[in-house]
């Protein structure tokens, strides 16, 4: 499977819920399969980021963080 | 005679613990009209939606305050029901906080603070509620009773409704009550 970025969300700066919000939003957007990566500023984020991905369906393939941005690399269910 | 009882298999697969929320519905009672109360209201129903749950929110007492427009300063068809919307001015814009209120200098405060760190206002939070879909009910008998007319209140509302309504709503979702 490609590993090609369809979108990218920038939620940097941004609190919660909206990191979550925009992320429920933004994934509309891109087709069954496809992956969309979210970077992110909110600590919290990388507990939402698990969370709403196990809730939803949507794969959590990658994450981590660099600088104080929070990587996440999701496919839609 | 012995009775032959079935092993009871009690045993969920992990997995599907993990990967189902047991509920897929989200109620939430919004009673409170504080500022301090009405911003988690919204943070959970617009969550809620953005997990892909049906939300409702269900609109009573104080909490029917934050859906009269801002621009609306007295509510109400006799003296007290009007004393009630001139003591505790209503609409998203107004509302006071549950504590260090300070007359207004609170809230103004709390505001400042959020947009310095990005928090979306309560007001913001509603709109992207409505165009995610929640639904936002009010309660007919609190409008009656504080003398809110539809007119009064914002666009995007659904039909006012009542206690068993909501009841029936939450029996097989999350109900929260703030």
């Amino acid at each position: 499977m490609s590993m090609q970025i369809a979108k990218t969300l920038d939620l940097k700066g941004l609190s919660c819920p909206l990191p979550i919000v925009k992320t429920a939003q933004g994934i509309k957007e891109v087709a069954s399969g496809e992956l969309i990566e979210a970077l992110a500023t909110d600590p919290g984020s990388v507990a939402d980021f698990n969370a709403w991905c196990k809730s939803t369906g949507n794969e959590l393939v990658e994450q981590g963080e660099d600088g104080g941005v929070f990587r996440f690399v999701i496919r839609k269910k | 005679m012995t009775v032959a009882v079935e092993e009871a298999t009690l045993e969920v697969p992990a997995h599907e613990h993990d990967e189902h929320p047991r509920h897929k519905k989200l109620v939430i009672i919004a009673w409170s009209g504080e500022l301090d109360k009405v911003w988690p209201q919204m943070i959970l129903a617009t969550t809620g939606a953005a997990m892909g749950m049906e939300t409702t929110i269900f609109f009573t007492f104080w909490g029917l305050f934050s859906l009269v427009k801002n621009e609306k300063h007295i509510t109400g068809d006799n003296w007290m029901q009007k004393m009630v919307a001139m003591m505790d001015r209503p609409g998203m814009e107004h509302l006071k906080l549950g504590k260090m209120n300070f007359v207004g200098a609170g809230p103004a405060m709390m505001k400042k603070l959020a947009k310095e760190h990005n928090v979306a206002s309560p007001g913001e939070l509603l709109q992207m509620a409505v165009d995610m879909g929640v639904k936002l009910v009010p309660c007919q008998m609190t409008m009656d009773l504080l003398g809110l007319k539809r007119e009064d209140m914002i666009e995007g509302l659904g039909e006012p409704a009542g206690a068993t309504a909501m009841l029936m709503e939450s029996q097989d979702a999350i109900t929260l009550f703030i």
